[in-house]
């Protein structure tokens, strides 16, 4: 029991300092990023290469996600995947850039065609 | 010290047809029901989101501690992964920025930089008068920062009710939320080009490097991007 209580709150501290570390990590880049701009003009070169790669980085990441998606989404079949990616982007389109119905059918779409 | 107004104005943005709301709470529960499986007590869930609010970092974190990983593993991993905050706090905050504005608005409200947050505000900031654009970031970020730790906390409380297949579902929403705003997005030559060339390097890459996918193709592909601009784009 003793035994349990202490590898219960090593776990604890270490799910802790994972949380601090992850935020400080993710804080840096956020507050680099606030005082780059300070240097940086709306009207500069450097502005808009710094848009065209957070728009590339994010894209990226998008297609990471459906591509070698990380956590459960990784048990859904990548045609699947790809098929309400598709099937919500013309809905989108459709719609006339409505976001509230794509994202509500990808759900029922996904969880309907995994079952299939 | 705050333009209520414009204030409210950011904070409305989770209504209405482009709202993230939908997006972030079906993200933030399935992320809530599975730091209850890695372990975490309901405070600590909410403590993440709380403090870090970026779901690809607090995803590869999760992970991390399920395989055992070493606090230096971690902070590398979620470093590499939550990188992109970097260049698209660049590519937003010059455009918030005004004279009459405290500095620590600006250092603070950065915490709020999350790829929702981001893209309504790179949507819309045009319709706010310059001066109080800072406040209208603050409202939006508010917002989409609020509807992410109660909606881990709902995920978290809602684990047990939750099987698998509906998780599933609710994961695959923002990944799609997201694909049709960048689409959205695409309304010049080199953002168009940015977002296509992204996307097709983005899994291209991680079969080389997993950690550093990002990082390069985010690079490479903006920087493509970067030539298209002027005669064909702004």
């Amino acid at each position: 029991m003793l035994f349990y209580l202490e590898a219960n709150m090593e776990s604890n501290q270490f799910i802790l300092i994972a949380i601090i570390v992850t935020s400080l990590a993710t804080f840096i880049s956020r507050f680099m990023g606030a005082l780059t701009s300070e240097r940086v003009s709306v009207k500069s070169k450097i502005f808009l290469w710094f848009n065209c790669v957070a728009y590339s980085t994010l894209a990226a990441l998008l297609g990471r996600m459906i591509i070698f998606p990380a956590g459960v989404l990784a048990e859904s079949e990548l045609i699947v995947r790809l098929i309400v990616i598709f099937t919500c982007v013309i809905l989108f389109i459709m719609t006339k850039k409505n976001l509230v119905i794509p994202t509500i059918i990808s759900a029922i779409l996904l969880s309907v065609l995994t079952n299939f | 010290m705050i333009n209520s107004t414009v204030f409210f104005k950011g904070l409305n943005s989770l209504k209405g047809s482009k709202s993230p709301a939908i997006p972030l709470a079906a993200c933030f529960i399935a992320l809530g029901a599975l730091l209850r499986d890695a372990g975490f007590n309901l405070q600590q869930s909410a403590a993440s989101s709380l403090f870090t609010y970026a779901l690809p970092g607090q995803l590869v974190m999760a992970e991390s501690l399920l395989l055992g990983a070493s606090i230096i593993n971690i902070f590398i991993a979620v470093w590499l992964v939550n990188f992109r905050l970097y260049p698209m706090t660049v590519s937003l905050f010059p455009l918030l920025v005004h004279k009459s504005q405290p500095k620590w608005k600006y250092y603070l409200s950065c915490h709020f930089l999350a790829v929702s947050s981001w893209l309504i505000a790179k949507d819309s900031y045009k319709k706010i008068e310059k001066k109080n654009r800072i406040d209208f970031w603050i409202g939006v970020g508010v917002g989409t920062w609020t509807t992410a730790i109660l909606m881990t906390v709902v995920g978290y409380l809602s684990a047990e009710y939750l099987n698998k297949d509906m998780v599933i579902g609710l994961a695959i929403v923002n990944p799609v939320y997201f694909f049709c705003m960048m689409i959205g997005a695409m309304k010049n030559l080199s953002i168009s080009v940015a977002v296509i060339l992204g996307t097709i390097l983005g899994p291209v890459i991680y079969t080389i490097s997993t950690e550093w996918s990002l990082l390069f193709s985010g690079l490479i592909a903006g920087s493509i991007a970067f030539l298209f601009r002027g005669k064909y784009g702004k």
